[in-house]
């Protein structure tokens, strides 16, 4: 309680507020250090990019703000994680449920068809993260019209699809209507683009950036990929073995890399472009 | 799915045929002579010896013999039962609606006992509510079921007396309707409890390991992220996809059950399909004996169509798949 009541100068206006998080698994009799002191913050409306190779922490980090963690047993979780001003870690298992629901962050994934249910229609996927409402408008109209915002040009037919009927890209963008569902003011994006093909991948990204500006949700995409980045983040936070090494403006970070990691994530990627448009 | 069905059902039928070639030729196999057997332990006149076997056209060439058998069987004449003085056939149809009938209610409990054990099993996140609910599960897996069946008549029946110990019904019942089914649930009542227990168990362990592997599918933490409920994501999204290969064993399990519980029937004189093949076994009544097992094979072939059907039913991969 005590440390809620402490005042912060400057956070006020942050959406999501993160102090020293500390995150250790136990992985058989030894305990590892995934997340090792990070702070980090998203302001509403805002695109923040988390970069880092795999292993550094980028989706433990967002793992344990949005209260998902893994099924490894975690040994430490501790730090400040503060939504709108209320206690993550501290919030009870029917309020964090809330905010999941309703108003709070939602979430994607890297394997769209592996966190989708390949049971259930599409639909009804979507449907039951719809946020409780009150209105006039049916569960299915809300469900149509959340594939339309994705871009399906034929909601019917896809929310009657089940997962593996759909291309990489569709599933992707059904987890994005999933997503939406909810309202959200905070979408958490782990890798969303990584299992796709490459023309697919920018169709994905640029639904969501066109999502993230028309509905002026905030966004955290996590990736390995400073391409994306470049395209779509606001801010850039970049990861290595659970610390944060450096945290920049976009161009900043591209065009002044400060830490000696970032440089070289930045010089990989420009050789990764160049391979591509050698068509290799 | 109609396709699906009738693909599954014309692959079935080439089966029926090796199995019921397989199954005269191992009859032929068995030592010991037919005649011989049907006398006792008599010498046979030779006179009597050659009117049997031009009766039973013993003597025709092996592959004669066969053709007649598949064909007989095809029409659906399995022969005639020396030692029950009857046609194979009727003897199967007569025992097999019982055994049909425990083996249904056994599993009508089993199926929801094995579940429920499993999930609860899978899904909790006390380690000594697993511990205490799957050790229990296999120590009541290990108890063979002829003795848990006589612990059960030694408890329920001998010494607190509501249950009848042995047998399908009384010699004379008076019962009309309602009365007489709940007579007959008395009698069904315990062989169909250590069916439904053992088997129950072997579900339990199933469904167990089958709700952990869902409980690690991404879709599970998807649900999580959409602020479900833990009972929403138990009922909605883990209890039919983890039910799947309960489906298949609990399939196979009733397929071969159908040939009858041996044990059972024998412990409770339960006159099934598995009493009829013991004591055709010891009388050596061969044609009744190939004759339940054809039958047999024939379940668990239907059973296995089912489960197919039952398995496309519940998970649409497979449908657009097949």
């Amino acid at each position: 309680m005590t440390a809620s009541q402490i005042h912060r100068p400057g956070t006020a206006e942050h959406l999501l507020d993160v102090r020293n998080l500390k995150v250790c698994f136990q992985v058989s009799d030894r305990a590892v250090r995934a997340v090792d002191g990070v702070d980090f913050h998203v302001k509403p409306a805002e695109c923040v990019g988390v970069v880092g190779e795999s292993g550094s922490g980028k989706s433990t980090l967002i793992r344990a703000i949005s209260r998902l963690m893994p099924n490894l047993r975690v040994s430490e979780l501790s730090g400040d994680l503060r939504f709108e001003g209320r206690d993550i870690l501290g919030m009870s298992e029917r309020d964090i449920r809330a905010l999941r629901r309703s108003q709070g962050f939602s979430m994607i994934f890297q394997d769209p068809l592996g966190y989708l249910n390949p049971t259930h229609r599409v639909g009804r996927q979507i449907a039951e993260a719809l946020s409780p409402h009150s209105k006039g408008e049916s569960d299915s109209q809300r469900v149509h019209s959340l594939l339309e915002e994705v871009g399906f040009s034929d909601p019917k037919s896809v929310a009657h699809s089940f997962p593996h009927e759909l291309s990489g890209g569709m599933r992707q963008r059904v987890m994005i209507a999933i997503a939406l569902a909810s309202d959200p003011k905070l979408l958490f994006a782990d890798e969303p683009t990584t299992a796709l093909d490459a023309t697919v991948q920018l169709q994905v990204l640029q639904t969501l950036y066109r999502i993230h500006k028309e509905r002026n949700m905030a966004v955290v995409i996590i990736t390995h990929d400073l391409g994306v980045v470049a395209e779509l983040c606001d801010r850039v936070y970049v990861m290595q073995t659970g610390k944060v090494v450096e945290t920049a403006g976009t161009v900043d970070l591209f065009e002044r890399p400060k830490h000696s990691y970032s440089a070289r994530l930045i010089e990989l990627s420009a050789h990764r472009i160049n391979f591509r448009s050698a068509g290799l | 799915m109609l396709r699906f069905i009738l693909q599954r059902a014309f692959y079935a039928l080439p089966l029926i045929l090796v199995i019921i070639v397989v199954m005269f030729t191992l009859l032929h196999l068995i030592p010991g002579d037919p005649v011989q057997a049907l006398v006792g332990d008599y010498p046979v006149p030779p006179a009597y010896r050659q009117a049997i076997e031009e009766k039973y056209r013993l003597n025709d060439p092996f592959l004669t013999q066969v053709w007649n058998y598949v064909t007989a069987v095809l029409q659906g004449d399995f022969g005639y039962s020396y030692q029950n003085q009857r046609p194979v056939l009727g003897l199967i149809l007569e025992r097999a609606p019982r055994t049909i009938l425990l083996a249904s209610v056994g599993f009508a409990f089993a199926i929801p006992l094995g579940m429920a054990i499993g999930v609860i099993t899978g899904t909790t996140r006390s380690a000594t509510t697993d511990k205490i609910w799957t050790t229990s599960a296999l120590i009541a897996y290990a108890i063979p079921t002829f003795w848990l069946g006589q612990l059960l008549v030694m408890f329920f029946a001998l010494r607190l007396g509501w249950f009848p110990t042995q047998g399908i019904g009384p010699l004379v019942s008076r019962a009309h309707g309602f009365d007489w089914v709940l007579e007959r649930g008395r009698y069904l009542a315990l062989p169909a409890l250590a069916f439904a227990i053992h088997e129950g168990m072997r579900f339990a362990r199933i469904m167990r390991a089958s709700v952990i592997d869902t409980l690690s599918q991404g879709y599970i933490i998807t649900a999580r992220s959409k602020g479900l409920t833990r009972g929403q994501i138990i009922r909605r999204h883990v209890l039919r996809n983890s039910s799947l290969p309960l489906v298949t064993v609990a399939g196979y399990a009733f397929g071969s059950a159908l040939s009858g519980a041996v044990l059972l029937e024998t412990v409770f004189t339960w006159p099934g399909l598995g009493l009829l093949m013991v004591d055709s076994i010891r009388l050596r009544d061969n044609l009744t004996v190939v004759g339940v097992v054809i039958f047999s094979a024939l379940a668990v072939i239907l059973m296995n169509l089912l489960v197919d059907i039952l398995y496309a039913l519940l998970d649409p991969r497979i449908r657009t798949g097949g």
